[in-house]
């Protein structure tokens, strides 16, 4: 598969930044371990300058590898890796000029804060003044000023992410890559993290690519998301778009719920039957691929799923399925119930009013949703 | 059992409480069993007793062995540090020493460096195995191997002979323990170094060697203590003009009865002993340093 994404980012957010980062192309890029398939298949993705790139997958679907292909730290089966239209291919690691945040930080525990993140002004032969000036700066913008004395060792996870970003970007690089680099933090300090570097790639404004498989933080984050899938892109887009126009079955289930009616080899261009069923088909919710033939399935999210008792409150127009409650999950903003759908017991889901206390486990009910909620994607 | 639960802070229970209680509740909950530590004891002392009676026996005043010694003088001393012969053979074994030291750490390291990144093939598991040889060998053989070939090379008698007989056989001590350090080095700090703009060359330097220092360190002692008290092949490839201090300690008991190797040994005893003593006192305190790998895991575990 190969997606060629040229949408600019020169709109919306992005438009304010001053656009100092790199434009990264890869162009059907593959790395080939030897194994079963290729750990990296032909991934074509152009990367634009100043972007928040996220590659969001399951593990072992490829993300992390193409960020260390970018990054130089292992090489290319086939395939070309552009910074700004120059071919870094074969460009070893230490020439690149990218930044790089690991999980585990991988800060060098035997020098001080302002040790590590002097490190890559002093491998650039850099004034002493200037690595001064510039390492006291990078402290002020990851709020750690007055702990450059102090070894990573005395410092608590969320602040040794913190080094290793002002690290990262203390030399201006092309661009900055992160590995799942709150991985090893604990959730309050993931969402704080979360802004913090969203507001240091508005403040520095450099490309950036961050791979994680926290939907939830892709969602965040990122202008746009890859959304790796064995080795492959499955699908590229804003997070809106992700969610909103999942391509496939796989991009409807990586993010969010949703329930899922199979729907075999069926055309979808006219109404789709499912078990008794028969519903509406809205042409504007029928993925690109999934027009192409082959099986199908109707997805639909759980907060475009209403609940009533019988068909007869049913509105008008919309898609009906009988259900049976199976649980119901008390979210504090609302409730989920938990649905065994139709005659197979499919399972489904369906968010209502935290306040409605109407149903109850093992209630009959009916779910419906309108037409152009569902979306139709290739399964 | 129930004095064991007390808080320690609760006020001294009145004389019931035996010295036995108390000592048993002072103990951790998981103590060393009382024979252990006598049958350790006594091991330790077994180990260590033969070496430190040489130490009484080096202030002696007979001018042949005796056990135990009779009063008390420093001749044998005078006698160390008044002899050419003597002092001659302690400057060759400094020199050798240092030099095979230094061979075998640069050696040692590289090699540990290679294998490390070779990691997990057969291959380096054979090298691996064969840059141990050394050490499984006995000796007895590597000297005659030693002595037969370097008569061929004209290297019998002369310092580059003893020097690079001894670095091949320190060799393995250095790949040990560098590659112990190694072990706990995570692969990670160097695509890092990388990624700041460190050659390869730039971050062993910067990253890598300061990292496994101690064990570099612990090699380079271990290899210079095996050169300094090496006999087997120092009896083999010795010439008049060339002689180590082992060899001429060999001599003095087996040709002239002197006892002035008891002074010798008790300064290479104390000797050895010191520089093993700082080098354990010099990586005690790094461990306690911020920054070290074990103070960084149990962190990095405390946050996770």
């Amino acid at each position: 598969m190969t997606i060629g994404i040229s949408r600019s980012s020169a709109t919306g957010p992005a438009g304010e930044r001053s656009g100092k980062g790199a434009q990264i192309r890869l162009e059907s890029v593959t790395k080939d371990f030897g194994l079963a398939h290729p750990a990296v298949d032909n991934v074509t993705l152009t990367i634009e300058p100043g972007e928040f790139m996220t590659f969001l997958g399951p593990s072992g679907s490829g993300k992390t590898t193409t960020l260390n292909l970018i990054a130089g730290f292992e090489s290319l089966t086939s395939g070309t890796i552009r910074l700004d239209s120059q071919d870094v291919s074969t460009l070893p690691a230490h020439k690149r000029n990218l930044g790089m945040v690991f999980q585990n930080y991988a800060l060098f525990p035997h020098m001080t804060v302002a040790g590590n993140i002097a490190y890559p002004l002093r491998e650039r032969k850099v004034p002493k003044a200037e690595i001064e000036r510039r390492v006291a700066e990078v402290l002020e913008l990851v709020q750690l000023k007055g702990r450059d004395k102090h070894y990573p060792s005395q410092l608590s996870g969320g602040q040794q992410q913190r080094v290793a970003l002002a690290r990262a970007i203390v030399f201006n690089p092309r661009a900055l890559l992160l590995d799942e680099p709150l991985g090893a933090l604990d959730r309050n300090l993931r969402a704080a993290l979360q802004l913090e570097i969203r507001r240091i790639h508005r403040e520095v404004g450099t490309t950036l690519v961050f791979v994680t498989h926290d939907q939830e933080e892709a969602m965040n984050l990122s202008d746009r998301i890859a959304l790796f899938h064995d080795g492959r892109i499955e699908q590229v887009g804003s997070p809106e778009n992700l969610y909103a126009e999942p391509e496939t079955l796989f991009a409807a289930r990586f993010l969010g719920d949703s329930t899922v009616f199979a729907l075999g080899d069926q055309p979808v261009t006219g109404p789709v039957t499912w078990e008794d069923e028969r519903w509406a088909v809205d042409a504007g919710t029928v993925a690109q691929r999934a027009r192409s033939g082959g099986p199908t399935a109707l997805v639909v999210r759980p907060e475009s799923m209403g609940i009533v008792r019988d068909r007869a409150q049913v509105p008008g127009g919309a898609n009906a399925v009988r259900a049976r409650v199976r649980d119901i999950e008390y979210m504090g903003a609302y409730r989920t119930l938990v649905l065994g759908v139709g005659h197979a017991g499919v399972s489904g889901r369906a968010r209502i009013p935290a306040a409605d206390k109407n149903y109850a486990i093992g209630d009959e009910v009916v779910a419906w949703w309108h037409p152009d909620a569902q979306r139709i994607v290739a399964a | 059992m129930t004095t064991l639960l007390e808080p320690s802070v609760a006020a001294p229970a009145p004389a019931r409480t035996s010295f036995l209680t108390r000592w048993r509740a002072r103990r951790s909950a998981d103590p060393t069993p009382v024979w252990l530590t006598i049958v350790g004891t006594m091991v330790a002392l077994y180990l260590v007793l033969p070496t430190l009676i040489v130490i009484p026996m080096s202030f002696s005043e007979a001018s042949t062995f005796v056990f135990p010694p009779r009063g008390h003088s420093l001749w044998l001393y005078r006698n160390f540090f008044t002899n050419d012969r003597w002092l001659d053979s302690l400057r060759n074994s400094f020199i050798v020493a240092s030099c095979a030291a230094a061979i075998a750490t640069v050696v040692g390291t590289s090699a540990a460096l290679g294998l490390h990144q070779l990691r997990g093939r057969r291959s380096a598991r054979f090298l691996q195995s064969a840059l141990m040889f050394p050490i499984l060998t006995p000796s007895i053989v590597i000297a005659t191997a030693v002595y037969i070939s370097f008569l061929r090379w004209h290297l019998v008698g002369t310092l580059a002979g003893y020097v690079l007989a001894h670095a091949a056989l320190a060799t393995p001590f250095v790949l040990a323990t560098v590659t112990s350090a190694l072990g706990t080095f995570d692969p990670t700090y160097l695509r890092a170094s990388a990624s700041l703009g460190a050659s390869p060359w730039r971050s062993f330097l910067t990253v890598t060697l300061p990292l496994i220092s101690r064990g570099v360190a612990t090699g380079a002692v271990l290899a210079f203590v095996t050169s300094f008290d090496e006999v087997v092949i120092a009896l083999f490839i010795r010439s008049p003009r060339f002689q180590t201090l082992p060899v001429q300690m060999y001599n003095s008991v087996v040709v002239e009865i002197d006892p002035t190797i008891a002074a010798s040994s008790s300064l290479i005893v104390v000797t050895v002993s010191l520089i093993f003593l700082v080098a354990l006192l010099g990586s005690a305190r790094r461990t306690s340093r911020p920054g070290s790998a074990n103070n960084r895991r149990s962190v990095v575990r405390r946050t996770r």
